[in-house]
């Protein structure tokens, strides 16, 4: 293993790039003869469209087109499609309403679509926009999640008078319901876990363009799915998928936003055959607030059921999960399968039962955010054993040992269906305790005390379901030993140019700096399946095994062709094929090229060593880790801030422990961030967004986070070759119950058992105060 | 942003001519605040002008009893000067806190004081030290300088040529952040002056404010626990998502205590 190899701590070789402003985003690319687009928006939660006026707005200066939900229905465009269908309990089929590009209608949401303008320059197009006329029957609209399925709510789809979408249901009903009758003890909680924008610093956006000549389209478009985008497209504007070329350019952060398909990636493409030349749309921070997904709201009822020994009997779970005004791709399956499906975490729990009631509101659509689900899971769990450790007097961290999955019960099949391959939760739990000091805690709170703060200390073990799948990548021979590695995942930070080339240099023996990574353009890849649920190492590096390892047993036989050799006496090793024991050798980078003539092949071998793969890995794996933290809550004015922060992660197998801390650094700002600051809130009753810009909506900064620690406790995963687990969201999974529960230990003495996110100063000076009133 | 009409004069007077000369011509200072509003399409005034070709407009000078800061002085300037450090080293504090490193240097003292934002930290260290504004007009005492939510003395065709601090003899700022933007949710300027003891508030009410009864106190006493149980009215202060007009007065009393603590 070589410098560069797997396992090294290799910075990035695409920063220097990136960072000296040599990235190519969306807004770097314009083409010839394009024009501008700007979405007119609906000012209303929830209104009838009476008319739309668009004549004065079509004379104004540099106007192209404007095209409205009439003609989106004319043309029978299709619209955005939700792939996910959660069955409800009582057996009937999700309500499943559609969402179209343009909505002629019924606005449901503040921001929904209405109308597009397309002018000669942006500017222009705004103005005209405002030209527009729109006659609008304002009608009652319905926000609060925990209210949508209420009597008296208005409805936001008439095909779901009472608002919902789906009423899932997992695990036994029957067998949870008998633990819990013999159940020494309960433990109940409500928890909401609020809604909070994704914030990616580069915004959304599309250029579309349609060539005649060959009837194709071509839409470049920052995501991190080609693939899914391409394929929803092809059905949004009728046409084939080999018709509909789907390029990303360099990604400026997605978090699972980006995963999604939404109508302006179709309103683009469709908008340029119709005017007859290339389209763009760059959304503006204001309008991403509005438009783009937006993660997590649910209101959660959870009960668990406890021995007299403390034993874990059983869980239960129900909870309200808002999906929005319209159904997101995946929306309905982060409520479900991906969340509350993890509702066991890492405890032996020998019965289960969750359910999740899905409603309409008129708010931005929802869909997955870092950890999808989870991080609400984890939160969920975490925090009811350390409300069972209060109530029963038994310390958190002996209550989880004594629940805990024993490593030798691994492979374990939760009760909610999912498969544990490995882990030790018992020594990363200890490894992680001595990592972030547990012991001397209490001196760090006495002198904490002595500055007039309250500290406490948190501790969460998380367990989370990262991806499989399947993924595809080709291996290519360059000139002059270069190889370009061509991949259909999809990275947005993550660092793939680096981490792939570390497993490819191990592999082949190729050196790191000359691979090339190309991604996101369906022309060039023909097949992939993106990035998001933290697979794409794990996925990757599979299937560029899968892949090198054919080139090797290729190169195997054309050296042993040309070094007049029986095959089973070449070796391979470092890039040299060699006949063992001798220094007769050839490098990988020969082989390539003379592999190009068919002469020094052996009889029948198809010319070229570059070889596509694909790869099937469709088990998930199970990251879990300790996380503790401490903070300090200033109790005069509430103010509550993470001092100290360590994780003891089990990622399997680390590719580059460099960029693993990156992934887990964002991941634990991104936890700690909603528990602290972040809540996107609406008006109540106009359904106005109040936090529609970062002069409201908290944004984590560099100065709300400590410096934080990581440090390694792997098992290795056994469903794939490397042994990898995904580590990228991980670390906002982990950090929900972890800060909360940190937080609630500070203020336990007060007799407060649960903090709800955001523990904004308000909120925790208000329960300081309210308890020590009642405590003096 | 809507177009407009970009004008650059060098003098005051000039400004003044051709800011009458316009039919919704509005002055720019620092442009803080003024142009990301204009951005957003908020305000769309015809005309804009620019004071930042005026140099008789910045610099600051400091004597024995004052320091005289010039309006289109930026708040890095301030927060820099050795004169402020010396003469009222809470006003540097002040300066050095408001925005990020960007604001500092584009943001001016004059352009603060005329938008009188309720959560803008100038208008607390104006009340705090009892400042006197200076227009092409006229001198305004604070006190009647800020009149409400972003409404002050100043009448139309009048403008801010600089602000004279008193130097105390001893001062402090304390401010509580509004979590998103930062801004002062609470700041309090306490200043012991020859004029006595003054507590100025900031974004807590509607514009900038004394607190009588914490002056009463700190005039016999001037130490933290002297204002501990002086309860702050939480009538007709602001309130929003941040923080109810509840919690603004609690943080009033503690911000106040803090900039005692801190004053020298």
């Amino acid at each position: 293993m070589g410098q560069f190899g797997v396992g090294q701590a290799v910075r990035r070789k695409e920063d220097l790039r990136l960072l000296t402003g040599g990235g190519r985003y969306l807004d770097d690319i314009n083409v010839p003869g394009q024009a501008h687009a700007y979405i007119l928006r609906s000012p209303h939660a929830h209104a009838n469209i009476l008319s739309i006026d668009t004549a004065e707005a079509k004379k104004a200066p540099g106007v192209v087109a404007i095209l409205t939900g009439k003609d989106v229905l004319a043309d029978k465009l299709g619209g955005v499609p939700c792939l996910a269908k959660p069955q409800s309990k009582d057996g009937k089929a999700m309500v499943d309403p559609g969402r179209p590009l343009l909505v002629a209608d019924r606005v449901r949401f503040v921001g929904d679509y209405v109308a597009l303008v397309i002018a000669e320059t942006y500017k222009q197009a705004k103005d005209a926009a405002e030209q527009i006329v729109v006659d609008y029957d304002v009608l009652p609209a319905i926000i609060d999640t925990a209210r949508a399925n209420k009597p008296g709510a208005p409805a936001v789809w008439d095909q779901a008078p009472d608002n919902r979408v789906f009423h899932w249901h997992n695990g036994d009903e029957q067998k949870t319901k008998d633990a819990f009758a013999k159940a020494a003890k309960v433990v109940k909680l409500d928890l909401v876990n609020q809604r909070v924008v994704v914030a990616s610093m580069e915004p959304r956006g599309a250029l579309g363009q349609y060539d005649t000549a060959t009837g194709r389209y071509t839409i470049h478009t920052p995501c991190q799915n080609v693939h899914m985008i391409q394929r929803i497209m092809a059905g949004c504007l009728n046409d084939k998928t080999e018709n509909v070329r789907i390029v990303s350019p360099d990604v400026g952060g997605g978090f699972g936003m980006k995963v999604f398909a939404y109508p302006e990636q179709a309103l683009m493409p469709w908008a340029a055959k119709k005017v007859g030349r290339a389209v763009k749309w760059t959304s503006d921070r204001s309008e991403a607030f509005l438009s783009d997904t937006q993660g997590r709201d649910h209101v959660t009822h959870a009960e668990l059921a406890i021995d007299k020994d403390g034993k874990f009997l059983a869980v239960k779970v129900s909870n309200i999960s808002n999906m929005g005004a319209y159904l997101s791709n995946f929306a309905p399956m982060v409520a479900t399968h991906a969340g509350t499906g993890m509702m066991v975490g890492v405890y032996d729990i020998p019965a289960a039962y969750v359910e999740v009631l899905g409603v309409f509101t008129n708010t931005t659509f929802i869909d997955a955010y870092r950890g999808a689900g989870r991080p609400e899971a984890s939160h969920v769990i975490e925090r009811l054993v350390d409300i069972a450790a209060m109530e029963l007097g038994i310390s958190p961290i002996e209550l989880r040992r004594r629940n805990f999955i024993k490593p030798e019960q691994m492979p374990y099949k939760t009760q909610l269906g999912h498969n544990y391959d490995s882990g030790d939760f018992f020594k990363t739990l200890d490894a992680g305790l001595k990592f972030a000091d547990w012991d001397s805690f209490p001196q760090r709170k006495a002198e904490a005390a002595a500055r007039g703060k309250l500290r406490g200390i948190g501790l969460a073990y998380y367990v989370e379901c990262a991806a499989g799948g399947d993924e595809h990548a080709e291996i290519k021979f360059e000139a002059g030993g270069k190889v370009t590695l061509l991949v259909g995942t999809l990275t947005n930070g993550q660092g793939h140019a680096t981490s792939y080339a570390q497993v490819l240099e191990d592999l082949l023996g190729v050196p790191f700096g000359d691979i090339t990574l190309v991604q996101g353009d369906t022309d060039r890849i023909p097949n992939g399946n993106g990035t998001g649920g933290s697979k794409s190492m794990m996925l990757g590096a599979s299937v560029i095994k899968k892949a090198a390892d054919k080139i090797v047993e290729k190169g195997k036989k054309i050296a042993a062709h040309m070094l007049e050799a029986a095959e089973t006496d070449i070796e391979f090793a470092d890039g040299t094929f060699r006949i063992a024991g001798t220094d007769r050798k050839l490098s990988i980078a020969e082989i390539a090229a003379k592999s190009k003539d068919k002469a020094n092949l052996p009889e029948g071998m198809e010319p070229g060593l570059d070889t596509r793969d694909k790869s099937d890995v469709h088990a998930g794996t199970y990251p879990n880790g300790a996380h503790v933290c401490e903070v300090e809550i200033d109790p005069e004015t509430g103010v509550t801030e993470v001092v100290s922060y360590a994780v003891m992660d089990d990622f399997g197998k680390v590719v580059n422990p460099l960029l693993i801390a990156g992934q887990v650094h964002g991941g634990l700002a991104q936890g700690i961030g909603q528990v602290l600051l972040e809540h996107c809130i609406y008006d109540n009753e106009t359904g106005q967004l109040l936090t529609g810009s970062y002069m409201d909506y908290a944004m984590p900064k560099a100065d709300s986070m400590p410096s934080f620690k990581l440090a390694f406790n792997n098992v290795p995963c056994t469903t794939n070759p490397f042994g990898i687990k995904g580590a990228g969201e991980a670390g906002t999974v982990g950090a929900l119950g972890c800060v909360v529960n940190g937080i609630v230990d500070a203020v336990k003495h007060l007799g407060i058992k649960h903090v709800e996110m955001p523990a904004t100063p308000e909120r925790m000076w208000r329960l300081i105060n309210g308890a020590s009133r009642k405590v003096a | 942003m809507y177009d407009f009409q970009y004008h650059r004069p060098a003098s005051v007077d000039d400004a003044i001519k051709t800011l009458n000369g316009t039919s919704d011509g509005k002055i720019l200072s620092g442009g803080m605040t003024l142009l990301p509003t204009m951005k957003q399409r908020l305000a769309s005034p015809s005309d804009l002008v620019d004071l930042a070709a005026i140099a008789a407009l910045r610099g600051i000078k400091a004597d024995a009893k004052t320091v005289r800061i010039g309006a289109m002085t930026v708040h890095y300037d301030v927060h820099a000067s050795a004169d402020v450090k010396k003469a009222i080293p809470a006003l540097s504090v002040l300066a050095g806190g408001i925005g990020d490193p960007m604001v500092r240097h584009r943001g001016t003292i004059g352009g603060s004081i005329a938008n009188s934002d309720p959560s803008a930290d100038y208008p607390a260290a104006v009340i705090g030290l009892g400042a006197t504004i200076t227009t092409n007009k006229r001198d305004i005492a604070a006190d009647s300088f800020f009149k409400g939510l972003f409404e002050t003395a100043l009448e139309p065709g009048e403008v801010i040529t600089a602000v004279t601090f008193p130097i105390p003899k001893r001062a402090g700022y304390a401010k509580f952040r509004q979590p998103a933007s930062r801004y002062a949710m609470v700041g309090v300027f306490v200043a012991e002056t020859a004029s006595g003891v003054r507590v100025g508030v900031t974004g807590a009410g509607p514009c900038a404010y004394r607190v009588k009864a914490m002056e009463d106190a700190l005039a016999k006493n001037f130490s933290a626990d002297a204002i501990k149980d002086i309860k702050v009215p939480s009538d007709g202060l602001n309130a929003d998502i941040h923080g109810s007009a509840e919690y603004r007065a609690h943080l009033v009393n503690v911000m106040a205590q803090r900039a005692v603590a801190a004053a020298k």
